[in-house]
C-alpha cells in the first residue's frame, strides 16, 4: 500500500495524476470538515423517549355484554301452548348479578269454550299474536365448572331471575311479573347455551272475570358475549 | 340473462360483504389491546373461569410480565409468559406494575364514581293513578348537580293503557350522599288506549307536564336504588286539567 501511495505522488511520472489526487484528498478532507459542525448541531434535536407502554384498562376488550335469541314452547293459561320465539340481551353488571331485557312472541290457541262451541271465535287472527317484554335481574347462584363425560369441563352457572314488563294479551297490553330459574353453560368465553323455566303472569278479564293468570315458558337459547 | 344477473348480483353481495367484514376482522386482528403488566407480589392465582367458584390452576410468581387478554366484570383474562391462560381477579390486578414500574389504575367503582357518574339507565316499575306503570330511563349528568334524563312509560290499567314519553331534568342538593335526594320536573306527551272489552271509547293524546321528589341509593358496583314520587298534570281537551299521582321503584346502572 505504501509503496503504491509513493508511486502515486512521488514516483509517478504523470503529473496530472498527482494533482488530481491531491485535489480529491483536499475535497475530501474539506467535504468531512464542512459536514462535522452540521451533525453536531442535528445531534440534541434526535429525542430518544422509549415508547409509552402505560396500561389503559378501559381500552381492553371487556365481554360484559351478552345477546342472544332463544325459543322453546310456552304455555298459556286458557290457550293452549305454542312455539315462542325470542330474543335477549344481558349486561353483566358484576359476576353475581346481571340485567336482562327480553322480548318474544307466540301465538294464542283455541280456548276449550271456542272448541266445544265449534264456532264463534273469541279472537281475531292478530289478536292471537301475543307478545311481551320484560326487564328482569338475574343472580348467577351456582356458578362453577360441570363436567360432560370424563374428557370435558365446561364453565357455567344457575340462576334465579325475576323482573317485570307488558304482555300484549287478546289485544290488550297486561303489566306481567316474571320469575324463573336458568342455566347458562359457557361453551367458549364469548358464546352460551342457556336452559330457562319461566312463568309469566298478568290478571286478564278476556273471558269474563278478572283473574291471575300463569303462563309457563320452556326455552332454551344460545347467546354471544361482546 | 337470468342467471347472469344473479351472477352479478351475488358477486356484488359477496365484494360488498367482503368490504364490510374484511374491517372487521382487521381490526379484531390487528387492533385488539393486549397490555403486558409486571406481577409485583409474590404471586398471583389464575383461575379456570371468571367467578369465584372456579378452582385456581396455576400461579404466576413475581417479576412474571404477563399479557392481559381481555376483561369481564371484574375478572381479567392474562396469558402469562409459559402461555397458560387464565382469569384474575381485579383485587390481585392490583399487584401488578406497567412495564415501567408504575402502578395501573385498575378502576375500582366506588361511591366517588357514583357520585361523578356521567351515563346512567335505569328500569323502574308502580303505580301510576291506579294503574302498573312500566318505566325506562337514560339520563345524562350535566354536572354532578343535574341531570338530563329522557323517560318511556308504559302504563297498564285495568280499563286502558297508554304510554308516556318524557324530559326531565334532575337537581342533586347533595350528589356525594351515598342516599342522594333530587327533585325533578319535566314535559311529554301521554297517549291513552282504552281496553278491547270497554266500548265506545276513543284513543287520546295529551300534554303532560309533572314535578317529583325522589333519592338514590348507591348499593356496590354500578348498581344503584331509586325511588320516586310525581305528580303529573294532563292537559286535556275537557274543561278540567287531570291530576295524577306516580310511585315507583327500581334500579339503575351507571357507566
Amino acid at each position: 500500500m505504501e509503496s503504491r501511495l509513493q508511486y502515486i505522488f512521488l514516483e509517478s511520472n504523470h503529473w496530472w495524476k498527482r494533482t488530481v489526487c491531491i485535489l480529491l484528498l483536499m475535497l475530501s478532507a474539506n467535504v468531512a470538515l464542512a459536514a462535522q459542525p452540521e451533525e453536531l448541531e442535528l445531534e440534541p434535536l434526535v429525542v430518544r423517549e422509549p415508547p409509552t407502554r402505560e396500561v389503559d384498562i378501559d381500552q381492553l376488550d371487556s365481554e360484559d355484554f351478552e345477546i342472544g335469541v332463544y325459543g322453546g314452547i310456552m304455555q298459556i293459561e286458557d290457550f293452549g301452548s305454542d312455539t315462542v320465539t325470542g330474543i335477549r340481551v344481558a349486561y353483566h353488571v358484576t359476576e353475581d348479578f346481571f340485567v336482562e331485557a327480553a322480548y318474544a312472541q307466540t301465538t294464542l290457541g283455541q280456548t276449550s269454550f271456542e272448541l266445544l262451541s265449534g264456532g264463534a271465535p273469541l279472537l281475531t287472527d292478530v289478536e292471537r299474536d301475543m307478545t311481551y317484554y320484560n326487564v328482569s335481574i338475574g343472580w348467577n347462584i351456582f356458578p362453577g365448572e360441570v363436567f360432560v363425560g370424563s374428557r370435558w369441563a365446561f364453565k357455567g352457572s344457575m340462576y334465579v331471575i325475576a323482573g317485570a314488563g307488558s304482555t300484549e294479551f287478546g289485544g290488550d297490553n297486561l303489566f306481567t311479573i316474571n320469575a324463573g330459574v336458568g342455566y347458562r353453560l359457557i361453551i367458549t368465553d364469548w358464546l352460551a347455551l342457556h336452559i330457562d323455566v319461566r312463568d309469566h303472569y298478568f290478571e286478564s278479564d278476556l273471558l269474563g272475570t278478572m283473574e291471575g293468570k300463569h303462563n309457563f315458558e320452556f326455552s332454551g337459547g344460545l347467546t354471544v358475549f361482546f | 340473462m337470468m342467471e347472469t344477473r344473479n351472477v352479478i348480483g351475488l358477486t356484488t353481495l359477496g365484494i360488498l360483504l367482503c368490504l364490510v367484514v374484511q374491517p372487521v376482522f382487521a381490526w379484531s386482528l390487528f387492533e385488539r389491546y393486549q397490555p403486558q403488566v409486571l406481577v409485583s407480589d409474590a404471586y398471583i392465582e389464575l383461575r379456570t373461569g371468571p367467578g369465584r367458584g372456579f378452582p385456581i390452576f396455576y400461579v404466576a410468581g413475581q417479576g412474571d410480565e404477563i399479557t392481559i387478554l381481555k376483561r369481564k366484570t371484574d375478572w381479567f383474562k392474562v396469558r402469562t409468559p409459559r402461555d397458560k391462560e387464565g382469569w384474575v381477579h381485579l383485587s390481585e390486578m392490583q399487584h401488578t406494575l406497567d412495564l415501567e414500574g408504575e402502578v395501573i389504575n385498575f378502576g375500582e367503582l366506588d361511591q366517588g364514581d357514583f357520585s361523578h357518574r356521567r351515563w346512567e339507565m335505569g328500569f323502574n316499575g308502580g303505580d301510576f293513578g291506579g294503574a302498573n306503570s312500566l318505566t325506562a330511563y337514560v339520563g345524562f349528568a350535566l354536572t354532578p348537580n343535574i341531570t338530563f334524563q329522557l323517560e318511556g312509560t308504559q302504563i297498564l290499567g285495568e280499563f286502558s293503557d297508554g304510554v308516556m314519553a318524557s324530559a326531565n331534568i334532575l337537581m342533586y342538593p347533595f350528589p356525594k350522599w351515598r342516599l342522594s335526594p333530587y327533585f325533578t320536573i319535566g314535559t311529554g306527551i301521554i297517549t291513552t288506549k282504552p281496553h278491547s272489552t270497554i266500548v265506545q271509547a276513543e284513543d287520546r293524546d295529551d300534554e303532560i307536564a309533572h314535578a317529583g321528589i325522589g333519592a338514590n341509593l348507591y348499593l356496590s358496583d354500578r348498581f344503584m336504588l331509586r325511588m320516586e314520587y310525581k305528580r303529573h298534570t294532563v292537559f286535556t281537551s275537557r274543561e278540567d286539567n287531570e291530576e295524577i299521582n306516580q310511585w315507583k321503584a327500581g334500579f339503575s346502572i351507571f357507566f
